[in-house]
């Protein structure tokens, strides 16, 4: 005797983004603030210590400068030329504020590259007047001022033992400098073009990188006089960013993001081109296990640094400049060109947990009676297994057909899972009494199953059930067509639904049609394989167009 | 081995269940029933068939037990005979010829030395009349029933048509829409009439009655569902009726509980109900029995009952309306449209089940193996539905994959899926791995994988043709999310036409290099790498129905069977047409292990089996007249180990068996073996004996023998005598048969003797066997093993003495005098 065989909803699968662990993750970020500043924000740098405040370095725009350029151009150049003098500053933005809490404007001229040092307690900037200064946070004028550079100086950073910066300026050098006496330690003149990025290790004090728009990024050791290696990029470098172990490097440049293995001495590991314009920034995330990338493109994408692909991508208003995510994933900032600063908070997850854990019973329960060894006198009657069928079920196996219907026409199932309420639409019509299932309802009913109908009938898993369903729907309700406004407005719009998918349908067909001209035109085949060649575009396009639908 | 001209149809896989009522045994541990021209026994607990009891001549249509000796059985056939058995060691006690056909047999208690039997009235046809058979008491075993009375006129020919009333007072026979009573002792009859106008629309004719056992109560079931309790009908005029309705289509059988408290009804729909009262209308159900109830019938002590099924069932049921167990066979559906498939693992034939099931059948050991679910919906038992059922099964070569096509049976429009089921070895079973909606937009009319043992999974290449006109190349690509749940799924590779015909059969080559798939009146080849159109057949008129490849030697050939009465036979080296033969043929089968390949034509109203070998037109065998049926389907299934052959014109069923299915849904084979070998499996009857109750004496005199055994080894005596004493079979007989069949006990003493006595002759054990034989046929069983082990024993002997010239048979004395006759002058001329 075999069970009662519950309705086959038919699962299909999602086409396009395929919801994973890091889809869930990535998703589950507020709505974003947004903050204006006064220019376009090319550096953002979170503090690594509690409240975990963010320095935000923007550079004022020169009016004027044709958008249309900058985005077009191979590189981003930032314009170092600044004729209208607006705001030189550095903000401080907490995390949660929408005001900056803190401003450094002692600036002649624009600043750049706000960096934090490790402790969080001291500030390094470079300047378009070529001068490096030093700040504590707490206080407002400069500790120090580096000057040696002749160049604007667009990157700065603290190497690892805290004690020491380096640089690099649009006068092609990197240099290190000392903190306590603000004097430079050495000087390196190995870079073709302007120096625009670098980062330093965080297990060796003495290493440090630089990226330069001479296509090369170069890794330089304190302790000697030149350069240790050099990488070919093959694009003027925009980013570059040393995995915390050291042992990768990743640069960005032009559209590609490139990691290499600094061990195996500068051996390119992987090449990953999936931005279509320039790629601006790169982060790693708190654990070291996404990387992400900002690009003018628009796309904030991130990647799994075990296997390299995509798992997740942010959209984003206009082209991004830069990106920062706070310690723990708990912030994403992103700055854009148009001097926006998107600001992303994680949404808080512990209520939901919180409320569950309340409703389950505690754990004795479950152990009661799980324990006893049945004695070998023992009758043992074994509990049957209760079978949890859904309610639309339950009352299919009782024959109750139109109550079958109604159970499946609640807005949660009509909404949520269009595919349940046809499924259960294709039973009835396979027991033959889907017709009967469908008469004798009211006004308000009527409404609701023609709002579905309407809605889903274009959508071509659908519409072969629907299309008999809204032809019965007619045929039954025919006689009371024109006694309700709400009834007859749903017929109307179910006509146009059908209406404009037909129009559609016959332009794809007209897309077909080139296409066949189209493929007929390649092939050089004998006249039997043309034949069947189109056959075989004309599935596939079917396929396609199936895809596409969904 | 086998002399020529053995070859016999034998009809396999068993017959319909449904002649007659199932009866269970006094103790409730055997469940008789009627099968074909048999009695079959199964045992209640282990589901296993104990016992085939054979004799009669047609199809049994009557069983019941004894009312005054419940080891007994009367069963009555088409023959017209009744047989009386002793079912418990299947012997056949008496056969009462009665003359004419019986229909129905009933065996009421009071009736004390009369059955009643259903026949043909003389001279009327479709007339029926119940009659009572007086039952002489003779000595012999063949007896002559004459003595008949009629007892009521005009009644249906079905066993469920007439009931025995309580204690016998009263039969009741129902026809169309009238119900007749008669009371015996009273010589009445009533007559009731239901008006055909009465219901609206309604049929209400009746369909099965059945009769209180301690009130004064008839039930009778009708065609349109419903159930009439019939009291008070000893008044012509103020009987009383009250309606039970549950049913929405006809009542196929009903039965009273034992008390009579509770009635149990069946139809179509499958489900078994309980009705406790009829006041209340307090009903329980049994739901979704699995296929239409055709009888229904309780034990003595009301513990169990059964239900036939139209479907070749028989489902127990526990009092308590719990499903306790089901025997099942060879599940008849209406229509095989899957064709017959041999399961590469298992070696199972494959075909449709139960409604929306693929029934894996095996051959050797005439039962079902498992049912898959395929379609996986709720089965709507209910006429003019629309239910979609399984139409094509293909499996890989070595088992792993397997292919189903279901579709709903509207013409327009079908609902077509194609599934992929993965077998999984840890689960022992087949996993659906991928469900593909509508592969086609019109019915798929055929589909083969292909299958390449040295090439590994990555050859597997499905194609599918459709009324569509095109033929679609399905592949199994790997997944790319690491993810996902299962590494691959299977997807549309190509698509391929030719001039917008449909695509009616496809056929992959041995090697599987090249694809033939016949539109229409064309077969087109195909090259399965670059799926280039390689070139094409045709030969008019008509369309192509069939078409295979030839195997080993004869690969370079392509079959191709059309629809007006042409088999063809084309080159695919030279690309020409190499011979035709005007036959129609309906079946076309290439056996898988050799070159061979079964022609089945349908021709004015008979079948005849063509066996040929593509490179020669010449037929290897021709079997005329094969069947009256038509032939639908037919397959090859290997044999496990190739069976010797010694006639040429029988090598071809050396390594394979071939299998056909007619359109009455019998299954059949070819055996080249005689009935007797094939009537006695050695398995079936070391089950039977294990089965059977250990009587004490056994037990006691086993334990004892065992012991003895024990304390021989221990002593170091000679294990051969030990041996011997073991194996006489007619101490065991004697040890196991029950006491109340023992013959007597003069004649046992002798047999006792005689196998105590170690034999020298031959002689002397099979002049026992012949006295035996008269008493029981269990005996004679024995009797011949018996016999066998004294000819090896023989044997021994006789090289031993070195007698062997005087052992010689007159056969092979004629030929030494041949030999000695022969002139041999002609060596010395060397």
């Amino acid at each position: 005797m075999a069970a009662y065989k519950p309705v086959v909803v038919q699962a299909c699968p999602k086409l396009g983004e395929r919801v994973t662990q890091d889809t869930l993750y990535w998703r589950g970020y507020k709505t974003p603030v947004q903050i204006k500043e006064f220019g376009a924000v090319n550096k953002i740098d979170f503090s690594p210590v509690p409240p975990y405040n963010y320095a935000v370095t923007a550079s004022s725009r020169v009016s004027g400068f044709p958008e249309a350029f900058m985005l077009l151009s191979f590189s981003w150049y930032h314009t170092t030329r600044c004729n209208a003098v607006l705001f030189w500053q550095i903000h401080i933005y907490g995390r949660y504020s929408q005001e900056p809490i803190k401003t450094f404007s002692r600036f002649r001229d624009a600043a750049y590259c706000a960096t934090y040092r490790d402790d969080g307690r001291l500030l390094a900037a470079g300047s378009e007047d070529s001068v490096i200064r030093l700040f504590d946070v707490s206080g407002k004028a400069p500790l120090r001022q580096f000057e040696g550079h002749t160049k604007p100086v667009h990157v700065v950073g603290f190497l690892s033992d805290k004690y020491r910066i380096f640089s690099g300026g649009d006068d092609y050098l990197s240099n290190l400098w000392d903190i306590p006496s603000a004097t430079e330690i050495v000087s390196y003149s190995e870079h073709t073009d302007y120096v625009r990025c670098g980062c330093a290790s965080k297990v060796n004090a003495d290493v440090f990188i630089t990226g330069s728009y001479d296509h090369t990024v170069k890794l330089f050791d304190a302790r000697t006089k030149s350069s240790v290696m050099t990488i070919e990029h093959g694009h003027p470098v925009e980013s570059v960013l040393l995995f915390p172990s050291g042992g990768l490097l990743v640069s960005a440049g032009g559209r590609y993001v490139k990691v290499w293995d600094v061990l195996k001495g500068g051996q390119l590991l992987v090449s990953l081109k999936n931005h279509h314009k320039t790629v601006t920034c790169l982060c790693l995330n708190s654990s070291g296990q996404r990387l992400l990338s900002g690009s003018l493109d628009r796309h904030v994408k991130i990647y799994s640094t075990t296997s390299y692909k995509v798992v997740h991508s942010f959209n984003y208003a206009t082209s991004i400049l830069s990106l920062a995510l706070s310690p723990e994933d708990e912030t994403i900032v992103v700055g854009m060109t148009n001097g926006v600063l998107n600001v992303k908070h994680r949404k808080p997850e512990e209520k939901n947990e919180k409320s569950q854990k309340k409703r389950q019973p505690v754990y004795r329960t479950y152990v009661k009676g799980r324990t006893y060894m049945p004695k070998q006198e023992d009758f043992c009657v074994s509990k049957p297994v209760k079978r949890v069928l859904r309610k639309y079920d339950k009352l299919l196996r009782s024959f109750q057909s139109s109550k079958a219907l109604d159970a499946v026409l609640e807005p949660p199932i009509m909404l949520h899972t269009p595919e349940v309420t046809v499924a259960v639409m294709q039973e009835l019509h396979r027991r033959g009494t889907l017709r009967s299932a469908l008469a004798g309802r009211d006004e308000k009913q009527v409404n609701l199953l023609l709002t579905f109908v309407a809605r889903r009938v274009i959508e071509p898993r659908f519409t072969p059930v629907l299309v008999t369903v809204a032809d019965m729907i007619t045929d039954i309700y025919q006689p009371v067509v024109g006694q309700s406004a709400i009834v007859d407005k749903q017929f109307l719009k179910l006509q146009e639904a059908i209406g404009k998918e037909i129009d559609y349908q016959e332009e794809l067909l007209e897309v077909l049609g080139m296409m066949d001209t189209l493929f007929a035109t390649f092939t050089k085949k004998r006249d039997t394989c043309l034949e069947e060649n189109k056959r075989e575009q004309n599935g596939l396009t079917e396929i396609i167009e199936t895809n596409r639908s969904y | 081995m086998v002399s020529p001209g053995a070859l016999r149809v034998v009809r396999c896989g068993g017959s319909a269940l449904r002649g007659a009522r199932a009866v269970f045994s006094a103790d409730c541990r055997y469940l008789l029933c009627a099968s074909g021209d048999f009695v079959k026994v199964y045992s209640v607990n282990t589901e296993e068939t104990l016992r085939l009891m054979g004799g009669h001549a047609d199809l049994v249509t009557g069983i019941q037990l004894n009312p005054h000796n419940h080891m007994q059985l009367y069963s009555s056939s088409l023959d017209g005979t009744i047989k009386l058995w002793d079912f418990m060691d299947g012997i056949p006690i008496k056969t009462f010829t009665v003359g004419s056909k019986l229909l129905a047999l009933y065996t009421p208690a009071s009736a004390e030395d009369s059955v009643f039997v259903v026949i043909p009235k003389k001279g009327e046809r479709d007339t029926f009349q119940l009659v009572s058979v007086k039952l002489t008491k003779g000595a012999g075993q063949d007896l002559e029933a004459k003595e008949l009375s009629v007892v009521l006129d005009g009644v249906g020919a079905s066993m469920k048509h007439i009931a025995f009333g309580r204690e016998g007072a009263y039969v009741a026979s129902v026809k169309d829409v009238n119900l007749q009573v008669y009371f015996f002792k009273r010589k009445l009859l009533n007559r009731f009439s239901l008006s055909t106008m009465k219901t609206k629309g309604g049929d209400n004719h009746f369909s099965c009655v059945v009769c209180h056992p301690t009130e004064d109560c008839i039930a009778t079931g009708h065609a349109d569902g419903k159930i009439r309790l019939w009291r008070n009908f000893h008044h012509r005029k103020e009987y009383t009726y009250s309606t039970l309705h549950w049913h929405h289509d006809i009542v196929m059988d009903l039965a009273f509980s034992v008390e009579g408290t509770r009635l149990l009804s069946g139809g179509v729909e499958s489900v078994l109900v309980q009705w406790h009262n009829e006041s209340s209308c307090q009903k329980d159900f049994l739901p979704r029995l699995g296929s239409p109830i055709e009888c229904i019938s309780m034990s003595s002590d009301g513990a169990l009952c059964c239900t036939l099924h139209t479907d070749n069932r028989i489902t127990i049921i526990n009092s308590n309306l719990r499903f306790s167990r089901s025997i099942q066979g060879l599940i008849k559906s209406r229509d095989v449209k899957t064709g017959l498939v041999v399961d590469p693992r298992t070696k199972a034939l494959v075909l449709n089940g139960e409604p929306g099931h693929l029934q894996f059948y095996s051959l050797q050991s005439d039962q079902q193996l498992f049912s898959l679910d395929i379609v996986q919906r709720q089965y709507i038992h209910q006429a003019g539905l629309k239910q979609s059922d399984l139409v094509k099964v293909a499996f890989s070569a070595q088992g792993t994959w397997l292919a189903t096509v279901e579709e709903s049976e509207e013409v327009t429009d079908p609902e077509l899926q194609l599934k992929l089921w993965f077998y999984h070895e840890e689960m022992q079973s087949f996993q659906l791995n991928t469900r593909i909606n509508t592969p086609h937009d019109n019915h798929i009319t055929d589909m083969c994988f292909r299958d390449m043992d040295e090439l590994g999974d990555d050859s597997l290449i499905l194609v599918t043709t459709g009324r569509d006109c095109v033929f679609k190349v399905w592949m199994m690509v790997e997944d790319t999310d690491p993810e996902a749940q299962q590494s691959v799924s299977w997807s549309c590779d190509f698509v391929g036409s030719y001039h917008n015909y449909q695509a009616t059969n496809c056929c992959f080559s041995e090697d599987g290099s090249l694809l033939a798939v016949s539109f229409e009146e064309t077969v087109t080849v195909w090259d399965s790498l670059t799926w280039d159109l390689k070139c094409t057949f045709c030969h008019p008129p008509g369309n192509i129905r069939n078409i295979c490849f030839g195997r080993l030697t004869c690969s370079k050939y392509l079959i191709g069977a059309t629809d007006y009465g042409f088999l063809c036979c084309w080159n695919l080296l030279t690309c020409a047409l190499e011979w035709s033969a005007h036959l129609n043929v309906a079946v076309l089968q290439p056996d898988p292990l050799s070159e061979h390949i079964a022609a089945v034509s349908w021709l004015s109203k008979e079948s005849s089996l063509f066996v040929f070998k593509p490179n020669e037109p010449r037929p290897i065998y021709i079997q005329r007249n094969l069947c009256k049926e038509k032939i639908l389907l037919a397959a090859f299934v290997p044999r496990d180990e190739p069976e010797m052959i010694s006639s040429e014109k029988y090598l071809w069923l050396g390594k394979s068996q071939l299998f056909f299915l007619t359109d009455t849904q019998e299954l059949m084979t070819l055996s080249t073996k005689s009935l007797e070998e094939r009537l006695t499996p050695s398995s079936k009857q070391l089950a039977v004996e294990e089965s059977l109750p250990v009587t004490p004496f056994s037990l006691l005199l086993g334990k004892h023998r065992h012991q003895q055994a024990q304390e021989d080894i221990d002593l170091g005596k000679p294990v051969v005598h030990n041996k011997e004493e073991q194996a006489s079979p007619a101490v065991k007989e004697l040890l196991h048969t029950p006491a109340h069949v023992l013959p007597s006990a003069s004649f046992l003493c002798t047999i006792f003797i005689n196998s105590l006595l170690i034999s020298k002759e031959n002689k002397s054990a099979e002049e026992v066997a012949d006295e035996v034989e008269m008493e029981s046929e269990k005996a004679e069983d024995s009797d011949e093993e018996d016999a066998k082990e004294m000819e090896q024993e023989d044997t021994s002997h006789m090289e031993l003495l070195g007698e062997i010239t005087c052992k010689l048979s007159k056969s092979q004395e004629k030929e030494l005098r041949k030999i000695r006759k022969t002139d041999y002058s002609w060596i010395s001329a060397f």
